[in-house]
């Protein structure tokens, strides 16, 4: 592992170097939005540390994403045979990802490879991110990172981790893949002596920034119906108005639907990100629906995130504390609050 | 403390402890700065958590339902519209609902309050008619005007027009102001030039549907874009999806829609979905010289035929 110093001067010409191997993600404006998305070839990602609206998941695993397509004009050979739109993609350089939200998506293969099954698209483009990292030295008061298993500075799901230090960045470099960025880019200064101890000292002061926190300890203890049939679900999912504000903000709510799209004699499979908030998420064929009412689908997230995720996959909780969905929410839901209350004592 | 919030406690509190009602449905303090979360005191001990300020930016007609038995309901003036359009249309009955109206001076917006407080905001408190908003660097102080939502800045009801007690005296109504120069202004756009503004306007969407499901006036048990049997819109992110949503939201609200502005305040991708909404509002007064949820005596616009209606287009 080395430390790089750039200097903010030559940054760009290094991103525009790697430009070469890379195609660059980051965070962008558009309209008044600032999301994360590809950058155009002359687009410079935003590095202000910004909290953008939508969270990164986007990059590899897209709003709506066409995963076959089949043809279905008379005659075409291939006529109404579905054929995969499998790509390779290039090799893309995330860069300012935040820390906690490059957790939530290391944690992806979790669900999307599962040793016998492998979900080509999502492994595919995760496999193509090279993760530069942008450490928090700002923390905002929704940020719970630090008691959700990461953190502002968290280098474990990065290749690179950059801190901002006035008219530099030091970069922590990682990986062997953060090691061919840098490479790449032209970033080759090591840092002087000090600057994994400067690193050190702006980690611990971002991490006391960080003043809210949860627990889930008595979660984990508790049974799963000692959870669900808890008699507070009815207060604790009120307000909930059944939106899905907070699943599409979420780094880490990847459900999805999958639906096909006839268009101009050529018919697209499709897979679209959904939400456990609709009645239709879990409506069955037969017309049977098992979380018909509010109430059900609001548990359900909050089950989900908290309780099942921890005891299927013991890798602690599904929720890396970014807090989007606590600033996003209409109804003014905390899951903080939530979390407290599944984590009470009886 | 806002003044209203004790006077709501208290009324909320002998309601509850007379059985006039079941329940009060109000706003409790939100965890977060300038949040409040609906909020459902069934016993007199709860109303002590019933809470008032310039963040009660939801309506609570939409978390009215029949099998609520008879509930009380905090409302602002165009709450109580909302709550009156609801009574037209026979979702609710006037007896089956104590209002508690509120005579409103405005809720503010969290975007032009980040905005002009230039940070993370970890404290915002309302002192008269200014808010004092505390970031990590300094504090603040903002006349609340300058923070009001727009629907807020153009309301012209900020009184209850439907209700059973208030909880402080009218106040003032504001004439003279232009609701509708924005509208206009895309109006006189050419097609192409409205066409890009509203691909532009509408591009951050991404159908979580808060708009939606904040609004009291979309009760229908299954909405359009739900139904699967058939499935009448695509779940993509077809631009073409997402505007036939929009409009047909829109138009199904027109002349039913009393300004409120929870939708807008709802959607967390900023979607100006009001432009939609308010732009059915002026048709409808325009053309019929109609105003959403004013009298129990009117039916609503799209609820009625004249054969003199003007027909100069399809609304």
């Amino acid at each position: 592992m080395t430390i790089l110093t750039i200097d903010r001067t030559s940054w760009n010409a290094g991103l525009d170097r790697a430009r070469g191997d890379y195609t660059l993600v980051g965070s962008a404006w558009d309209a008044d939005c600032l999301g994360f998305r590809e950058l155009a070839p002359d687009e410079y990602p935003n590095m202000e540390g910004l909290l953008t609206r939508l969270s990164p998941k986007g990059v590899v695993f897209p709003p709506s994403q066409i995963m076959m397509t089949c043809a279905l004009k008379p005659g075409d050979v291939k006529q109404n045979i579905y054929v995969s739109e499998e790509k390779l993609p290039s090799p893309r350089a995330v860069i300012g990802i935040r820390p906690c939200d490059a957790k939530a998506l290391s944690l992806m293969p979790l669900n999307f490879d599962t040793g016998e099954t492998k979900d080509p698209y999502v492994l595919n483009a995760w496999e193509s991110c090279t993760w530069i990292g942008l450490a928090v030295t700002e923390p905002l008061a929704s940020d719970f990172s630090t008691s959700c298993g990461t953190g502002p500075f968290d280098e474990s799901p990065l290749d690179v981790l950059l801190v901002d230090d006035g008219e530099r960045y030091l970069a922590k470099v990682i990986t062997d893949k953060g090691t061919a960025w840098a490479r790449s880019a032209g970033f080759e200064t090591e840092a002087e002596e000090g600057a994994e101890a400067l690193i050190k000292t702006k980690k611990e002061a971002a991490e006391r920034a960080i003043t809210s926190a949860i627990s889930f300890d008595r979660i984990k203890e508790k049974t799963v119906l000692e959870l669900y049939e808890a008699n507070h679900w009815q207060k604790t999912t009120f307000a909930c108005l059944n939106c899905g504000a907070c699943t599409f903000a979420c780094p880490t709510c990847w459900c999805f639907d999958i639906q096909d799209e006839v268009y101009e004699g050529k018919s697209y499979r499709m897979r679209n990100w959904d939400s456990c908030m609709t009645s239709l998420f879990t409506q069955h064929g037969s017309g049977h629906n098992p979380r018909e009412t509010p109430l059900q689908r609001t548990r359900q997230r909050f089950m989900h995130k908290l309780k099942y995720f921890q005891d299927k996959y013991e890798t602690g909780i599904m929720c890396v504390g970014c807090g989007r969905c606590i600033e996003q929410c209409p109804a003014g839901i905390d899951i903080r609050e939530v979390c407290k209350t599944m984590n009470s004592q009886a | 403390m806002n003044r209203y919030t004790e006077t709501i406690q208290t009324l909320a509190a002998k309601l509850l402890e007379t059985g006039d009602v079941k329940t009060v449905l109000g706003f409790k303090r939100g965890t977060f700065p300038l949040t409040t979360e609906p909020f459902l005191a069934t016993t007199p001990a709860d109303t002590g958590e019933l809470y008032w300020d310039v963040n009660c930016r939801l309506n609570l007609a939409t978390y009215l339902k029949k099998e609520m038995g008879k509930v009380a309901v905090v409302a602002k003036g165009c709450d109580t519209r909302n709550i009156l359009v609801h009574i037209t249309e026979n979702r609710i009955k006037r007896e089956d609902v104590v209002i508690i109206g509120v005579p409103c001076t405005g809720m503010i917006e969290v975007k032009k309050a980040t905005e002009m407080a230039g940070g993370d905001i970890l404290y915002a408190t309302e002192q008269g008619e200014e808010m004092i908003l505390t970031t990590a660097g300094e504090e603040i102080r903002v006349p609340k005007a300058q923070l009001l939502r727009q629907n807020c800045a153009l309301c012209a009801h900020p009184n209850p027009v439907i209700y059973d007690m208030l909880v402080a005296d009218p106040v003032p109504v504001q004439t003279g102001m232009d609701r509708y120069a924005d509208i206009r202004e895309i109006d006189a756009k050419t097609s192409d030039a409205k066409w890009a503004f509203f691909d532009e306007a509408f591009s951050a969407c991404t159908r979580c549907y808060a708009c939606r499901n904040a609004c009291p006036l979309c009760y229908c048990p299954t909405c359009f874009v739900d139904e699967s049997r058939p499935q009448w819109v695509g779940k993509g992110t077809d631009p073409v999806d997402v505007r036939t949503y929009h409009m047909l939201r829109a138009i199904h609200c027109a002349g039913r829609c009393t300004e409120c502005g929870a939708c807008e305040s709802a959607c967390p991708m900023d979607v100006p979905v009001r432009l939609l909404t308010r732009k059915m509002e002026k048709t409808v007064g325009d053309r019929w010289g109609l105003e959403a949820g004013l009298t129990l005596d009117a039916r609503p616009a799209q609820d009625i035929f004249c054969l003199d209606d003007p027909e100069e287009f399809i609304l």
